[in-house]
């Protein structure tokens, strides 16, 4: 059953407020916290690598909440993917050619 | 260069990312629609919160009438990662006017920020130029994915069962994962944690797994990092 109307709205105004505040945080705060420490500096050189990561690992591996290896097509499409990823850096062809996998795999 | 060059430079490297973004926007129309919200509030969803995978996850909850406070806390989780972004770009517009700055945080993606920053790494003198480019990755991103949303909340899920689109939307973040992973020791550590920790907690509640693996991800990174001396900070021009 769906949340009721009032649910829905009162979720989209205070996830929207929070993630705006979310996104504003250090483009505001910063003038006052001044220079960021190298150390961090060097955490954050790390996010995207770790964060975009998170995000597609999961996605390959374990697409319905359970990590599956064996006769997942994901993982042989998401393979071609990074590796049209590492030899051309083009968006576009990688995701092609995993799609184009994932769809051919789906016809054998 | 113009105002106009550096916007149009933006427009140019967002691009080929659209094609990740177009299905994602359709799909998160579509599944509100599915989950029994409304065209107007799948709409409002994509405009007030403006971040996919949240949305997602919060129609996901809303649909199985899930309380208030557990659908805001998903959404703010999933998308604490922006604070990170917002930290990275911080440096780049000090001098900025705090009503710019507003707006880019606004239209701030994991796409935006993954294309600004690169950039930037490679050298862009001036605030100015930095915020048109900014402003050419973030804004036609927004507006393709209004436009996307409602036409997927509209169209519902007509989408034939043999495309399987909403797998465009990992291979998005996989094409711009390869490079940044490959970077250096440190950020290959903090691919492989990240993406292992976030799969090792998958059946977590509240994708919890996504933000324990970036967490992870970036302090095992940052340990390599000083213990190798690599991953240097990208430079921040003036």
């Amino acid at each position: 059953m769906t949340a009721p109307d009032a649910t829905v709205w009162a979720a989209v105004a205070l996830a929207g407020v929070g993630t705006y505040a979310l996104r504003a945080s250090f483009l505001f705060l910063f003038e006052y916290l001044g220079t960021v420490p190298a150390r961090v500096e060097t955490a954050l050189g790390m996010v995207p690598a770790a964060v975009l990561s998170a995000l597609v690992v999961p996605a390959i591996l374990a697409p319905d909440g359970t990590v599956v290896v064996a006769g997942n097509g994901r993982l042989v499409a998401g393979g071609a993917a990074a590796l049209v990823a590492w030899y051309t850096e083009n968006i576009l062809a990688t995701i092609v050619v995993g799609l184009a996998v994932l769809m051919g795999l789906g016809f054998l | 260069m113009s105002r106009r060059e550096d916007f149009r430079a933006g427009l140019a490297a967002t691009t080929p990312v659209m094609v990740g973004v177009v299905p994602f926007g359709l799909v998160a129309g579509a599944a509100a629609v599915g989950a029994g919200l409304s065209v107007l509030q799948a709409a409002a969803l994509s405009v007030v919160v403006f971040a996919g995978a949240s949305q997602l996850a919060m129609i996901e909850l809303l649909g199985g009438d899930g309380a208030l406070l557990v659908v805001v806390g998903t959404a703010l989780i999933i998308n604490s990662r922006l604070v990170m972004y917002s930290a990275s770009l911080a440096p780049h517009f000090v001098e900025e006017d705090s009503r710019w700055r507003g707006l880019m945080a606004y239209v701030l993606t994991d796409q935006a920020f993954a294309l600004a920053v690169t950039r930037y790494a490679e050298g862009m003198e001036g605030v100015t130029r930095r915020r048109w480019y900014f402003l050419g990755t973030a804004a036609p991103l927004w507006a393709v994915w209004q436009v996307c949303t409602v036409v997927g909340a509209v169209a519902g899920a007509r989408v034939p069962a043999w495309l399987p689109l909403r797998f465009a939307v990992p291979l998005t973040f996989l094409a711009l994962l390869v490079p940044a992973a490959a970077k250096n020791r440190a950020t290959a550590t903090a691919a492989v944690v990240g993406g292992g920790v976030a799969t090792a907690g998958v059946a977590l509640p509240f994708n919890l797994g996504l933000l324990a693996g970036a967490l992870a991800g970036v302090a095992v990174g940052t340990g390599v990092a000083v213990w190798a001396g690599v991953g240097a900070p990208a430079e921040v021009p003036e």
